[in-house]
């Protein structure tokens, strides 16, 4: 699978998301500059963590509405491949390409630390090498992360099974100590419809790499490669 | 033309600073503060002088970029109008 | 436009410059100055550009050794770390504006200790910070702490450079005065290392990055001056950070420092334009032209003096060669910052800076760098304490009951509230996070070898004996990333004192920095790069001594670096001799309600037979976790290892000449515990070397079982330990 790293000016995750998809696939994804609007040839886009314009007024709100989107959106329609960890999960909900809105952390502070997250489901190309109802480790860094949307959409997403992630203890408990963010139903992760967008708040971009600490979330990039 | 634009989380989203707020505010010894909800507030210089038009185009841009109308909603007021 | 005072002495005076300095001013300019070259010198001559008080002082460090390839004296300091790379490495204070406005002082003194190194040409890839605060249960302490923290998050975690390490003590003395000092550290290729002495007459000079503004006008001079009652007035002078323009900034830099375009750059930190193109024109021996008119501006109708005197952020001054301007303007705009031409080097060898048509300031740059006030302020030496008698201290509680007050007291207490608002994953190279060993290990992307890095200083060993703590904080920068397995290759230091001006204090500056020398001639452990922080003074009260010492080291396979959390089934050695040194012991404050006696000095030699006895042992592979032993002792570096592994210990008897809580609890230095598979071979190799070693327990089950009997469960130790932060600041 041929990946781009879409550039937004304030994005700082992006040579962590270039390091997770070359270890695991053994090829350099090409960097996509936010003023770009001809993405052929790339079949999974990733819109990579940071502080896309210093997440001034909202976060994501800005990036959402580069040229690029536009044609991430064309992407997406072709069925295309897109995955948007932290700020690019908020970029995402922005675009309207993902339902809901990350608000600000339910302590209102800054959170960096490992979390827990189950596994929804595992028939889709991103959670194709976790098992259903698994725990992967992976460390989260955001001051907005609190997965909002209004009763209605939530059921909708879990009546259509498109919860990816959810916040879990070690054991795979969902439980709100696990949800240190204060995220809707402990929602850490979700899909679009098609099952070929997902965005997510934590990094498992960070833990690849035994020495870095673990490599839970080397699956997941995995599957992308293979895929 | 000067249009300001106020964007508030809607009613029923939780707004943990304003909750915050109202709980330093308490803790200063303000009584009788019910809910206490923080916004932003956002000044337009427009080349425009209409003011049905600077509205429609404040309102435009709120809608497209300064209120996010999944959580927020948003208000305009013109200047002299 | 305002209407402007007379230039005189007693406006001179306002600005901080004595009558006799501004005597030498008339004498340099043979005129009186005009209010623009007035606050020129006002800030170059301040003991924040000029460090008139301490450079007599400073000089006695040791500053060499092969891998030093840049000194003190340049934006930030450079060592060679291999495979043709270098880490470029400084520690900054930002602790006045920090008390004004806690929020954006600590942002911009991240802000600023990054522009050092990426000045350089070096990536930040990390950062620390060493923060003082004052008694916990006054509010105004809970203010600072909360804005702080979030400040150096904020800045830190938006600009994208992990914050892997740091230190926080808490002290009445820091009431009014708290420290905030930010390390950042970065990696450059050795032979694309960047300069800031102008050359090229003819070569524009170019202002990058935000516009300027009115903000911190006078900050140089307020960083140099004692608070008052009026610091809440001085409150509009403080800057405002922005990491997002900051993190263009970086990249942009960086972008264009892969070409050939630059031939000088220096950030605008303080005192701003004027000591930014004073030094680089000053430095390479040139003069400089500025047309302040087209400075990129973002108020209307600033004056000179204004413009010359912002402390705007985020802004940076390069010499380009003249063929390569436009190359530098479209990397510039790619990253959508402002690039203006507003000068030219010349061969004058003077500073002539225009502003409407008008000459505002021309003035020589040799006298105003020469002829810098330097003074030899009179010293006094503090009496050195007596040593407290272990013997005569009674132990009231036992250990289990001290061990827990310990652990959960503010100087000891888990940091987790604090490092888990920092970013300390971003880039994916962090090997070691905070708390996991006693230095953060970052490695180098694309290497094998990591960074070991760590920033320490016991500021009540300090005020006790300035020369012991001076040692001792340098002694314990080494340690600390000897533990890791690293070689110590340099420091950083950050000088945090009261008024230089009280011959009492420029004694405790006197005698920090000859224990500091000491023990970096003795460790070959040489400064590279530092600032001095004077006048922390609220209303006549100064702050403890506080000489922060930033280590760096370099470990060549990062998955060699050690860390301290223990696993079961493992012996635990001690290395060092413990001879239960309770002066200045926090156990003797916290448990005993006293703080006195002498504090625990450093045996230089053995220090480095120990360090470099264990930093052998780790490099064979024989030691599964180490940590140095400091505040609290051996019992507590214990109990720390078995909570950071959640596994217990059985601890052995100790010695029968030291009373228990004195060997349990003391502060001998140059100790390390060791986990080890099997301590005989350890403890032959050491006896061997001349080397004390103890095997004080063996690893396992759920708490540690203490010498004198009682019990207390790995749970029970967490529950304290992580207690204090979250309850204090209600989370």
């Amino acid at each position: 699978m041929k990946a781009g790293i879409v550039l937004f000016p304030g994005i700082n995750r992006e040579r962590d998301m270039a390091i997770a998809l070359e270890r695991t696939s053994g090829h350099a994804p090409r960097m996509v500059w936010h003023t770009e609007t001809d993405l052929a040839g790339l079949d999974l886009l990733v819109l990579p963590g940071g502080f896309s314009y210093g997440d001034y007024l909202r976060c994501g709100a800005m990036a959402a509405q580069s040229p690029v989107m536009r044609a991430v959106r064309d992407h997406a329609a072709r069925g295309g491949y897109v995955l948007g960890v932290c700020n690019g999960f908020q970029i995402l909900t922005e675009a309207g390409l993902l339902p809901g809105a990350l608000l600000r952390n339910a302590g209102l502070r800054f959170i960096s630390a490992d979390c827990h997250l189950r596994v929804e489901r595992a028939d889709t190309v991103f959670a194709a090498r976790y098992q259903r109802g698994a725990v992967f480790r992976a460390p989260m860094a955001h001051g907005d992360g609190n997965y909002f949307a209004d009763e209605e959409t939530l059921d909708r997403l879990e009546d259509e099974g498109l919860v990816a992630f959810r916040y879990a203890t070690p054991a795979g408990k969902v439980l709100p100590e696990a949800n240190r963010n204060g995220s809707a139903r402990n929602i850490a992760g979700i899909y679009a419809p098609n099952l070929r967008v997902l965005g997510l708040m934590p990094h498992p971009e960070d833990l690849v790499d035994p020495l870095m600490g673990g490599e839970d979330g080397k699956p997941l990039f995995e599957a992308l490669a293979a895929a | 033309m000067k249009a300001t634009v106020t964007v508030m989380l809607k009613p029923g989203v939780l707004d943990p600073q304003g909750k915050a707020i109202g709980h330093a505010l308490a803790t200063l010894g303000f009584a009788g503060v019910g809910e206490v909800r923080a916004g932003k507030v956002i000044e337009l210089e427009l080349k425009e002088s209409d003011p049905a038009r600077a509205r429609a185009v404040a309102e435009e841009m709120a809608r497209k970029l300064l209120a996010n109308t999944v959580i927020e909603s948003f208000r305009v007021a013109v200047e002299g109008a | 436009m305002s209407v402007q005072p007379p230039v005189d002495a007693t406006l001179a005076r306002s600005f901080g410059l004595s009558a006799e300095e501004y005597a030498k001013v008339l004498d340099i300019l043979g005129r009186p100055p005009s209010l623009t070259e007035l606050g020129v010198f006002s800030v170059m001559w301040s003991e924040h550009c000029s460090y008139k008080s301490s450079r007599v002082f400073l000089k006695q460090l040791p500053t060499k050794a092969p891998w030093v390839i840049h000194g003190p004296g340049e934006n930030a300091g450079v060592v060679e770390i291999g495979h043709g790379l270098a880490a470029v490495f400084k520690v900054e204070s930002h602790n006045h504006p920090s008390f004004i406005e806690p929020y954006q002082g600590a942002a911009t003194g991240v802000g600023g200790i990054l522009r050092d190194v990426f000045t350089m040409g070096a990536r930040p890839i990390a950062n620390l910070n060493a923060l003082r605060f004052g008694n916990p249960a006054l509010p105004v302490t809970k203010r600072v702490v909360d804005g702080v923290v979030r400040g150096i998050g904020g800045y830190g975690n938006c600009v994208g450079v992990p914050t892997v390490g740091g230190e926080v003590n808490f002290h009445p003395a820091y009431n009014g005065n708290p420290l905030v000092n930010a390390m950042t550290v970065g990696i450059a290729a050795v032979d694309r290392i960047f300069l800031s002495a102008a050359a090229g007459v003819g070569n524009p000079v170019v202002y990058v990055g935000s516009k300027t503004g009115r903000d911190g006008i006078h900050g140089a001079t307020m960083a140099s001056a004692e608070f008052g009652k009026d610091a809440e007035e001085k409150r509009p002078t403080v800057q405002v950070g922005d990491p997002f323009t900051e993190k263009l900034l970086i990249e942009a830099c960086l972008e264009l420092m892969a070409t050939d375009a630059i031939v000088a750059i220096q950030d605008m930190g303080a005192a701003g334009l004027t000591s930014s193109s004073v030094e680089m024109a000053g430095k390479g021996g040139v003069g400089i032209d500025l047309d302040l008119d087209s400075v990129p501006q973002r108020e209307t109708g600033m004056s000179a003096y204004e413009m010359m005197l912002s402390e705007s952020q985020e802004r940076m001054l390069m010499v380009l060669r003249p063929d390569r301007e436009d190359v530098a303007r479209a990397i510039f705009e790619k990253w959508e910052l402002d690039f203006a031409v507003i000068g030219r080097i010349t061969d004058t060898g003077r500073i002539v800076v225009r502003h409407l048509g008008q000459v505002q300031a021309d003035i020589p740059l040799a006298p105003l760098a020469d002829q810098a006030p330097l003074y030899h302020r009179p010293t006094v030496d503090a009496p050195k304490p007596a040593v407290l008698n272990a013997a005569r201290v009674e132990d009231r509680v036992g250990l289990a009951s001290a061990l827990e007050t310990l652990l959960g007291c503010p100087d000891l207490c888990s940091r987790a509230w604090i490092w888990d608002q920092y970013d300390a994953t971003v880039g994916g190279q962090t090997v070691k996070r905070p708390g996991a060993a006693d230095a953060a290990i970052v490695k180098i992307e694309g290497q094998a070898m990591a960074l070991a890095l760590t920033i320490d200083c016991t500021p009540r060993y300090c005020a006790a004996d300035a020369e012991a703590g001076g040692r001792q904080a340098v002694a314990e920068a080494w340690r600390n990333l000897t533990a890791t397995g690293a070689r110590p290759l340099a420091v950083t230091d950050n000088m945090n004192f009261g008024n230089p001006e009280k011959p009492e204090v420029m004694g405790q500056f006197a005698a920090a920095i000859r224990g500091m020398a000491s023990a970096c001639e003795a460790l070959n452990f040489p400064v590279v790069s530092g600032n001095v922080s004077l006048y922390n003074e609220t209303e006549g009260r100064a702050i403890l001594p506080t000489p922060v010492i930033g280590g760096l080291g370099v470990i060549d396979d990062a998955a060699q670096a050690v860390g301290i959390a223990l696993r079961p089934w493992l012996d635990l050695v001690v290395i060092g001799a413990s001879r239960g040194w309770l002066g200045q012991s926090l156990w003797l404050r916290e448990i005993g309600g006293r703080e006195d006696g002498a504090p625990p000095p450093v045996d230089l030699p053995a220090e480095r037979a120990a360090g470099d006895f264990v930093r052998a042992q780790i490099a064979a592979g024989a030691v599964r976790a180490c940590h140095d032993v400091s505040d609290g002792g051996l019992l507590v570096a214990v109990a720390e290892m078995a909570m950071a592994g959640g596994t217990g210990v059985r601890l052995s008897t100790g010695p029968r000449d030291i009373p228990g809580h004195a060997y349990w609890f003391g502060e001998d230095q140059g100790r390390y515990v060791l986990a080890v598979a099997e301590s005989a071979a350890l403890i032959r190799a050491a006896e061997a070397a001349g080397i004390p070693a103890v095997r004080i327990g063996t690893s396992g089950g759920a708490g540690l079982t203490l010498p004198d009997g009682g019990t207390i469960s790995v749970a029970t130790l967490r529950a304290a330990h992580e207690r204090f932060f979250p309850e204090w600041m209600g989370s």
